[in-house]
């Protein structure tokens, strides 16, 4: 039986992970790091790799950044962990692949909220709104801050 | 809620009742939700967690659910309180050792728990005694809606409910089993059985969801895939693997029985001989320990001298931090051991055999 990359136990976990088009990576790994690697945040195997051999793909992931949280796909990468739910609009692309390898699907098909969610523009512009009032705060303009909360609460309530 | 008093019960999940329940010690559902508007936890500030912890908060105290719900607020938790509600099952390891406005909501029967601000903004918990996802399932989707009507859940028509791990998305829905496995473990067929069930994506963790050696034989068996499935079909392939789990235990005990009955006998009384004598015990060695004479108890090699409800009970008052709350005393290692001894001998003098 295979032995597991990262320690001597059996490998029973192959996992293989799309890095961008047409490059990807194979991974045997036992259950238990298996489980690390898939829930853990930390760097992806193929992070460092990347990094050298395709800088340019790697950049561009890098510069993408969702307009409302400011994450960048990277920040992903290396966290596990998204920054909001806009993000799954914003890398999807990215995302899709990730997906298909963690579930075999990539596309609900459970329950749904019976009610009527808010429109996405809406909950976009209040997470961008609520950004910048995070960055006023940091910055000290109390001013800006306190007209974002009102422009933030004006738009809840309506 | 008055944290001292839960010591004196044993909470849902160790009632030692339900189907099957000596081998089922309990079902398990948890649904992850965010609220549309924010950031995930990880990147909220925390101004934004306060917001957001309010908000929950107003919502799941006014609820009406059928069982009130009490919250919370983690920091103004001490650490032993705190690892109490860990071990209870009732919050997670990641939420007690957070940091900023958390906290968790819970049921008076300890059935249901909401956790606020954990990976998610909400972590939806139903738990029952024994063999029973349909009735969790039925408590967590209640109130699931309950919560629905009044707050704006992140979901995509494409994926789901949107989670800041995506190994969550979609459902949502983590429904666990804990089995209590003896029996496959001193035949050494458990690996057999973890291959089998890693082949049809379930995952196999051990009672607080440590890795692979699982403690007083105690295994979550719990669904891998949360996207593109519906709950029911996730329910229903749980549902149905965990009846073969269940013939795999009973045959194996009638394998120890028929072949190996006097060894298996020599186990049971050692291990209450040695819960009745010891002046030391770690908790490790208790869970194992507790495993063989569970077994015992269900296997009927101990006259009915101790109950599982009381056997599940040891388990539970066992672990550190109920252990210092029944003492009322913070105590260091080495005085838990001692500590832990000591309960053990006077609760089993009380509830063990006569060994004349």
């Amino acid at each position: 039986m295979q032995k597991c990359q990262k320690c001597p136990n059996p490998a029973t976990l192959h996992v293989t992970e799309l890095l961008g088009a047409n490059q990807y990576e194979e991974l045997h790994l036992c259950e238990q790091c298996a489980s690390k690697y898939l829930y853990e945040p930390q760097p992806k195997f193929g992070a460092a790799k990347g990094a050298v051999e395709g800088r340019e793909e790697e950049g561009l992931f890098a510069q993408h950044e969702c307009p409302s949280c400011g994450i960048k796909f990277v920040d992903f990468r290396n966290s596990g962990r998204l920054g909001c739910p806009n993000d799954y609009q914003t890398f999807r692309e990215e995302l899709l692949p990730l997906l298909e390898n963690i579930h075999g699907e990539v596309r609900h098909c459970g329950k749904v909220p019976r009610r009527h969610p808010q429109s996405k523009e809406m909950e976009t512009e209040l997470i961008q709104l609520r950004n910048r009032l995070k960055h006023a705060v940091t910055k000290e303009d109390y001013e800006e801050a306190a007209k974002l909360r009102d422009l933030i609460k004006h738009k809840e309530e309506a | 809620m008055n944290l001292d008093s839960l010591t004196q019960s044993n909470g849902e999940w160790l009632r030692g009742s339900g189907p099957e329940a000596d081998i089922v010690i309990s079902s398990r559902i948890r649904l992850a939700r965010n609220l549309s508007s924010f950031p995930f936890s990880s990147r909220a500030s925390t101004h934004q967690k306060a917001e957001i912890e309010q908000m929950l908060k107003d919502r799941l105290v006014k609820l009406e659910a059928e069982s009130r719900l009490d919250y919370l607020p983690l920091p103004a938790l001490t650490p032993l309180d705190r690892q109490l509600l860990v071990e209870r099952q009732l919050i997670s390891r990641e939420l007690a050792n957070a940091d900023g406005p958390r906290g968790v909501a819970v049921a008076n029967q300890e059935t249901v728990s909401v956790m606020v601000n954990e990976e998610d903004h909400l972590r939806l918990q139903a738990m029952r005694s024994g063999f029973a996802l349909d009735e969790a399932w039925t408590d967590i989707d209640r109130l699931d809606d309950l919560l629905e009507e009044r707050i704006n859940y992140a979901f995509s028509e494409e994926f789901g409910y949107l989670t800041a791990c995506p190994t969550n998305v979609g459902t949502g829905m983590r429904s666990s089993v804990m089995l209590h496995l003896p029996a496959l473990v001193l035949t050494k067929q458990i690996e057999k059985v973890f291959r089998a069930l890693q082949k049809i994506n379930l995952a196999v963790r051990g009672l607080y969801g440590e890795g692979s050696r699982a403690s007083g034989d105690f295994y979550q068996i719990s669904n891998q895939v949360t996207l593109g499935k519906s709950e029911t079909t996730i329910l229903t392939e749980i549902r149905e693997v965990i009846p073969q789990i269940i013939s795999y235990e009973r045959q194996a005990r009638s394998t120890l029985t028929r072949e190996s009955r006097q060894a298996l006998h020599d186990r049971v009384n050692r291990a209450v001989g040695t819960l009745r004598s010891a002046t030391m015990m770690t908790s490790e060695e208790t869970m194992d320990l507790l495993s063989s004479v569970r077994l015992g108890v269900n296997m009927g090699l101990l006259e009915d001298t101790i109950s599982i409800p009381t056997v599940n009970e040891l388990f539970l008052q066992t672990q550190p931090a109920h252990l210092q709350k029944l003492m009322g005393a913070s105590l260091d290692g080495e005085e838990r051991n001692s500590a832990r001894a000591r309960y053990l001998r006077n609760r089993l003098r009380e509830a063990g055999p006569n060994l004349n």
